[in-house]
């Protein structure tokens, strides 16, 4: 007959067990260190918005403001992800199961690219 | 602690008998799900990004829209939609703390924490329902030129609805309703999610299991909720 089995979870997290207030501390530190980073992120990134408008500066300066907000959202992406939802903290075999699917999202933007072009065409051909 | 698990040869790990994730069945399910969430707010955010390069000439600069704030009627650009990221990233730093505090069976801790996770959804639910009604309700509104029936009509639109929206294309009225409605229906859930652990906790079930996994799993949506914000903050408000 099967025997029922115990709910172990508690044995599969990553952090568990009585920790040294050393150890809460240093956890904590870092938590406040990432909130820091994230705020000041978010306050650059609006004040750019409020000062470098896309219809006060130029197409060339607009397109390297754009890469920046798209980087500092990365940034901002990663530590969310690898510190507030722990995944850095996960097997390898957990992070790669979650992360290279992103990939696909990257193929997604690459389609949208360069084949956006021809649907805007075709879409244009067939108003004439 | 984690590292000592972390160098179990591969045939062990997979021979059954132990995670090989090191992750139980329910956080791994979270992981999933939150993965294929992240697929459908990509394909939103993408056929945003290819609506806007299409219409470009009629899209409206985002900041000439979103500058009102509360109590006051001073022109203040993004200021408020900043201030709704903060909130949403303040809560998900109380989250973090609620999951830190289950991690070492602090009852009291994860009740402070997830409680104020809580309150910090509420709040961001509340700023955006005051977004979305002085988007619909709109400003002075503008003459447009609109086919009617068949019949080619000059009209006054004022504010925004599915059809039309003083601010520029249609299409933007309509990202900006489903893109943020879309996640703010999420906020919502994930509010209801926290609200359920919150009264679990208290009423001591957590503590009878021994672990507050479930904070954690509840931990790791708020989180992606947090996350698909920072996202939309970047791609519909700041481009």
């Amino acid at each position: 007959m099967a025997q029922h089995v115990a709910d172990q979870s508690y044995e599969y997290s990553h952090a568990h067990g009585p920790r040294t207030p050393e150890q809460s501390r240093a956890v904590r530190r870092k938590i406040g260190m990432v909130t820091l980073l994230l705020s000041v992120i978010t306050i650059v990134e609006v004040l750019v918005g409020i000062y470098y408008s896309k219809s006060h500066v130029s197409a060339g300066t607009w397109t390297m403001i754009k890469w920046f907000y798209i980087v500092l959202t990365l940034v901002k992406a990663g530590y969310i992800v690898l510190v507030f939802m722990h995944l850095g903290d996960e097997r390898k075999n957990l992070r790669n199961t979650v992360l290279l699917p992103m990939l696909l999202i990257v193929y997604l933007i690459f389609i949208a690219l360069f084949e956006g072009e021809n649907i805007i065409q075709y879409v244009q051909d067939l108003m004439k | 602690m984690a590292q000592a698990t972390l160098d179990i040869p591969a045939k062990k790990l997979w021979g059954g008998g132990t995670s090989p994730f090191g992750a139980s069945y329910g956080k791994l399910m979270m992981w999933f799900f939150l993965l294929s969430d992240a697929f459908t707010f990509s394909t939103l955010l993408v056929s945003l990004g290819y609506a806007r390069h299409v219409h470009a000439d009629s899209w409206p600069l985002v900041e000439k829209v979103f500058h009102h704030f509360p109590f006051t009627h001073a022109h203040l650009p993004l200021l408020y939609v900043g201030l709704m990221t903060f909130i949403l990233i303040v809560s998900s730093v109380t989250m973090v703390l609620a999951v830190d505090a289950g991690h070492s069976n602090d009852k009291k801790g994860v009740l402070f924490w997830l409680g104020l996770t809580v309150v910090g959804g509420l709040v961001f639910l509340g700023s955006q329902a005051w977004e979305w009604y002085t988007f619909i309700v709109g400003a002075d509104g503008v003459m447009k030129t609109v086919v009617i029936d068949g019949e080619v009509k000059e009209i006054l639109v004022q504010g925004a609805n599915l059809q039309y929206n003083e601010y520029g294309h249609t299409l933007f009225a309509n990202f900006f309703f489903f893109i943020t409605g879309f996640h703010g229906f999420h906020v919502f859930s994930g509010v209801v999610i926290n609200a359920i652990v919150l009264y679990q906790t208290y009423q001591g079930i957590y503590e009878k299991r021994g672990h507050y996994e479930m904070v954690e799993k509840a931990g790791l949506y708020w989180h992606f909720v947090d996350l698909v914000w920072v996202f939309v903050f970047t791609f519909f408000y700041l481009l």
